[in-house]
């Protein structure tokens, strides 16, 4: 299987790795996948409550090549979205954006996945109710 | 001057050996002929160059050259000793034992044993991946026809105690059966002195062609018989029909005979060279050894970094390296290895697993480039790893919830 060089430069060069602190009151953190399925991820966004811009977008990542970089292209992404811009990010998007093979779909999944989480993590501290999402389906 | 990418897959293949291609050249070409045309000169060619091949494959086994039945690797030999000895015993019974690290070719060809209505024990290996010869001992019955146990494991090159579980076997007047894929050529193999009846194994594996191996079926004290599973023209006595590959086979045997003559300076040079790597590797914080330590091949060492993904660590070097592992993520199934779960491994270790197979071309240049490069990798994913900063924070993993997929 032979990778797309934006992959490669992800997984190389990956943007926004690090730690926001999660408890602060306008970060959001999300925390998809298991150890044991070789897959986890971890996304973080700090919104300014002025504007409802995301200002910052860090991640952490254990997972094959394609997860590191579907993190790191998703962390680049939300930076100057808003929040509610921030959960239309759509897993083919980066799929197409990275060329990623049919068996690695469900990394990009997992992307998306831990951006949903991030902003229901921001809106529950915030006291807004948490968005209800469908199932993803390629899991 | 390092020649890129480097090879450390050599459990996977081997290149051939060029003394290998060199024997089997002329027979493409000018000595092309049939083995089992007995009436001219072409012939008779092919036929004694199969029989010094045979000799030569024989002698690195310690075999009678009738012994050797040529098949087309080790898959087949596999399934031609299982399912052979289980229709030619099906009157002394129907049960086999085998283990559950074995290659695909013996756990499958075990598994449709299973549907023709044969019964199999496949006996749990310890944590270090050698089995239990006291559980082996309690898993025989009187209807066992078969023992099944690899001489080495492909995946973390542990080795089989072969002499004490073909004593039990005896004992008892079962066969054994060896899928020995990985050992011959590596380590001293001997048939008689091990007491194994029928031996499985490969030529690609050991610097020589794809696409040809062999099966041993040992011919006296005692004698033992498979039931043919491929009918035809009767080659090979009768129990492996087709006509024979005669490059291949001459390959194979050229081969044997240099993993014969170099086998005791190859063995020394690629287990320091191993040792060095493994030892390197494992000054790894959280880095662990994965199958016994000292029942070994000289040429293996598999090792899990914990905290990195196998095939994202891969991804750091594999322009570079070629090695392998146990990581869901490389293989269709997105099921990790199931030789590492079988040592006990958790989930996470089994993904963070890498095998390296070292081989005869091998150079201490490589191996210290290898060891640089994973090194760099595994430090540099462990900065991005969520799961490297809760351990280093201290956090329990088992406490939190994971969003299970
Ligand atoms: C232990 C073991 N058995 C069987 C095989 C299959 O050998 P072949 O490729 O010759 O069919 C292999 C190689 O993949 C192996 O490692
Ligand atoms: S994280 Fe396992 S395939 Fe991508």
């Amino acid at each position: 299987m032979s990778y797309s060089e934006k992959l490669i430069d992800h997984y190389q060069n990956p943007k926004n790795v690090g730690t926001l602190d999660k408890n602060k009151q306008n970060v959001g953190t999300g925390l998809v996948g298991a150890p044991e399925c070789g897959d986890v991820m971890r996304l973080q966004i700090e919104v300014d409550d002025a504007t409802g811009l995301i200002t910052d977008a860090k991640f952490k990542t254990f997972g094959c090549g394609s997860a590191i970089a579907s993190s790191s292209l998703a962390t680049e992404w939300l930076k100057g979205k808003s929040v509610n811009e921030a959960v239309t990010i759509d897993n083919m998007a980066i799929v197409e954006e990275l060329n990623l093979p049919p068996v690695k779909i469900h990394c990009s999944v997992l992307a998306e996945d831990a951006i949903k989480a991030a902003v229901n993590d921001y809106r529950k501290k915030n006291g807004l109710p948490e968005l209800k999402f469908e199932e993803s389906v390629v899991h | 001057m390092l020649n890129f990418p480097i090879y450390l897959d050599h459990n996977a293949t081997t290149p051939c050996d060029p003394r290998v291609v060199d024997a089997m050249v002329p027979y493409f070409t000018s000595a092309f002929g049939n083995a089992a045309s007995r009436n001219h000169p072409f012939g008779w060619q092919a036929e004694e160059a199969v029989d010094i091949a045979r000799q030569q494959v024989a002698s690195l086994i310690g075999a009678d050259p009738k012994e050797i039945i040529f098949t087309s690797g080790a898959t087949e030999a596999d399934n031609l000793a299982i399912k052979g000895v289980f229709e030619m015993y099906a009157t002394k019974g129907n049960h086999i034992i085998t283990c559950n690290i074995e290659h695909k070719a013996v756990l499958d060809t075990c598994k449709h044993i299973e549907k023709e209505g044969g019964e199999v024990t496949y006996l749990k290996v310890m944590d270090n991946g050698l089995i239990d010869l006291a559980e082996l001992e309690a898993a025989i019955r009187p209807t066992t026809i078969l023992i099944a146990i690899m001489y080495a494991n492909n995946e973390i090159g542990t080795v089989m105690p072969m002499k004490e579980i073909s004593a039990i076997a005896r004992k008892k007047g079962i066969p054994v059966f060896s899928d020995a894929t990985q050992a011959v050529g590596k380590i001293p193999v001997d048939v008689n002195k091990d007491g194994i009846d029928l031996m499985a194994f490969t030529a690609h594996k050991m610097y020589g062609p794809k696409g040809v191996g062999a099966l041993y079926v040992r011919r006296k004290n005692p004698r033992v018989k498979v039931t043919a599973q491929i009918d035809g023209g009767g080659h090979e006595r009768g129990m492996r029909s087709g006509t024979l590959n005669v490059p291949g086979i001459v390959g194979f045997g050229k081969a044997c005979e240099i993993c014969l003559n170099e086998m005791e300076e190859e063995t020394a040079r690629v287990s320091k060279l191993r040792d060095k790597l493994q030892n390197a590797l494992l000054q790894i914080e959280e880095s662990y050894l994965n199958g016994d330590k000292e029942y070994k091949l000289p040429h293996v060492t598999n090792i899990s970094f914990k905290y990195v993904e196998g095939e994202g660590l891969m991804m750091g070097f594999n322009k570079n390296i070629a090695v392998s592992s146990g990581s869901a993520c490389t293989s269709a199934s997105l099921e990790p290895s199931y030789v590492l779960k079988a040592l006990g491994l958790g989930d996470d270790l089994a993904h963070s697993s890498l095998r390296f197979g070292l081989g005869r071309f091998t150079t201490e240049d490589q191996i210290d480039y290898t060891i640089e490069q994973v090194t760099q990798t595994v430090n540099k994913l462990r900065d991005m790893s969520p799961l490297w900063e809760m351990y280093k924070e201290g956090i329990d993993m088992n406490s939190i919830e994971w969003a299970h997929h």
